[in-house]
């Protein structure tokens, strides 16, 4: 399968990423490590005229602490964010993320940045940036600003970046020592979740139970107010609308949302 | 678009439109038609080659995004004198094929694999292994020829390990599996 024709350019910043997109508007669209855009491409669900190359920009892959946070560049591979030592200590649950993305070859490719703003509910990234509290950096022609995950992800695929504004880091509050749970339902290998659950900190958020990552809040107070995992977890699915496909209807998606939560809350370390 | 990529240890120079698939440039610009296309779409992992030493999906990479890079294909894997590498005789030895569509994609993934981490558990091969398919689900053998690969295998050989560490070492690699952490970190 050949994608349609476009355009292609390989930006040397983020700024000139910027400007490209600025320059192009709609037709253009940035490339990191296109395991979300050239699939789609493939297809022609996608066919942007112009194609802005921000993968092999070194300025926008790292891994630091500053400030208590924990900062990833945006063009940061899954197989980085997933085998980084300073990851696995201080959020752990990201990590653990990472690693569930795809198979090798896509982590070897696929970015933090890349599969948040592709923002797929079913992905594991969208709900652990929720999970963890998570923001992204964003820059655009007039600067930039942060935006927290749960403004971040407005719809299916639908995201709050402007037409010209690049994720150039993601940020969250580091968690050496915190407990934390993440259950993914999957029928075959490497597949997206049927239903996701990640939780650490008291908060809980869910995957594929709504056209964005859903926090399960009910749940989340219910545990605050010190009832039982299992006590919380039936109110799981309360905050969702889960969509029906060839894998699950909505009855069946929300079972296992509460059966994924309270695992992934006992995980998580809430009294069973 | 020109790009320059080092395909098996020889640098290249070619006009390629950007929506040319790197499998498409390696088997019809390249004529190396050792990386298959397979699914197509990501998931079966026939097309996978090396990328600076490390394992992708070459039917989701665009040719122009290997531009300046170094691409290693199951054809640069054997010395000059046609010896198989390490991991092509561990999966001769060890019938680690069937129909062989699949053998390309898993010889790059295991020698991409090995790379990485040299001594893994039969567990870590499964898991190593599973952006990669075989429709003739002969994966008994295929995971055999990797811990085989790997010296891991008792009945293998004399010796405890099938090769020397260093001759597992990806082609192309641009640094060692230590270092594939992401920058910032030390």
């Amino acid at each position: 399968m050949i994608p349609s024709r476009f355009e292609y350019v390989a930006a040397g910043s983020a700024a000139e990423a910027v400007d490209l997109l600025r320059r192009h508007g709609d037709d253009a669209k940035l490339l990191a490590g296109g395991h979300s855009l050239l699939p789609m491409m493939k297809v022609r669900l996608a066919a942007p005229s112009v194609l802005v190359d921000i993968g092999a920009i070194p300025a926008l892959s790292y891994v630091r602490v500053e400030d208590g946070q924990l900062a990833i560049g945006a063009a940061t591979t899954h197989q980085a964010v997933s085998t980084s030592p300073v990851v696995r200590a201080q959020a752990p649950l990201l990590a653990w993320s990472a690693g569930l993305v795809g198979d090798p070859q896509v982590r070897h490719r696929g970015t933090i940045g890349g599969s948040l703003a592709h923002a797929d509910p079913a992905a594991d990234l969208p709900m652990t940036l929720s999970a963890v509290d998570g923001r992204v950096v964003v820059l655009g022609p007039s600067g930039q600003r942060e935006i927290g995950a749960d403004e971040f992800f407005l719809g299916y695929f639908e995201t709050a970046l402007a037409p010209d504004e690049i994720i150039v880091e993601v940020r969250m509050p580091v968690r050496p020592d915190q407990p934390w749970g993440y259950q993914k339902f999957t029928r075959r290998a490497n597949d997206w979740a049927i239903v996701g659950v990640a939780t650490v900190g008291g908060r809980v958020a869910l995957a594929n139970m709504g056209p964005a990552p859903v926090r399960a809040r009910s749940t989340e107070q219910a545990v605050a107010g010190g009832a039982t995992a299992t006590e919380a977890a039936r109110l799981a699915a309360e905050e969702s609308d889960p969509a029906e496909d060839m894998h699950a209807d909505a009855p069946y998606r929300r079972h296992l949302a509460r059966v994924l939560t309270k695992r992934a809350l006992i995980a998580a370390g809430v009294p069973a | 678009m020109r790009v320059e990529i080092t395909v098996n240890g020889s640098g290249r120079s070619d006009d390629v439109e950007p929506r040319l698939l790197l499998v498409h440039y390696l088997r019809e610009v390249c004529g190396l038609r050792a990386a298959n296309v397979g699914c197509d779409t990501t998931s079966c992992g026939a097309c996978t080659v090396l990328l600076d030493g490390v394992s992708v999906k070459s039917c989701t990479v665009l040719a122009v995004q290997a531009n300046g890079r170094s691409v290693t294909t199951a054809e640069g894997l054997s010395g000059v004198d046609g010896q198989l590498h390490p991991v092509q005789q561990a999966f001769r030895q060890e019938h680690g094929l069937q129909c062989g569509f699949c053998t390309p994609g898993m010889v790059m993934a295991t020698v991409g694999l090995l790379a990485e981490n040299p001594d893994p558990t039969e567990q870590e091969v499964r898991e190593g292994l599973e952006g990669n398919l075989c429709r003739c689900t002969g994966y008994h053998n295929i995971v055999r020829a990797v811990l085989s690969a790997a010296g891991r295998l008792p009945a293998a050989g004399e010796s405890s390990g099938s090769s020397a560490p260093g001759a597992l070492a990806a082609p192309g690699a641009l640094s060692a599996p230590g270092e594939l952490s992401a920058a910032g970190e030390r």
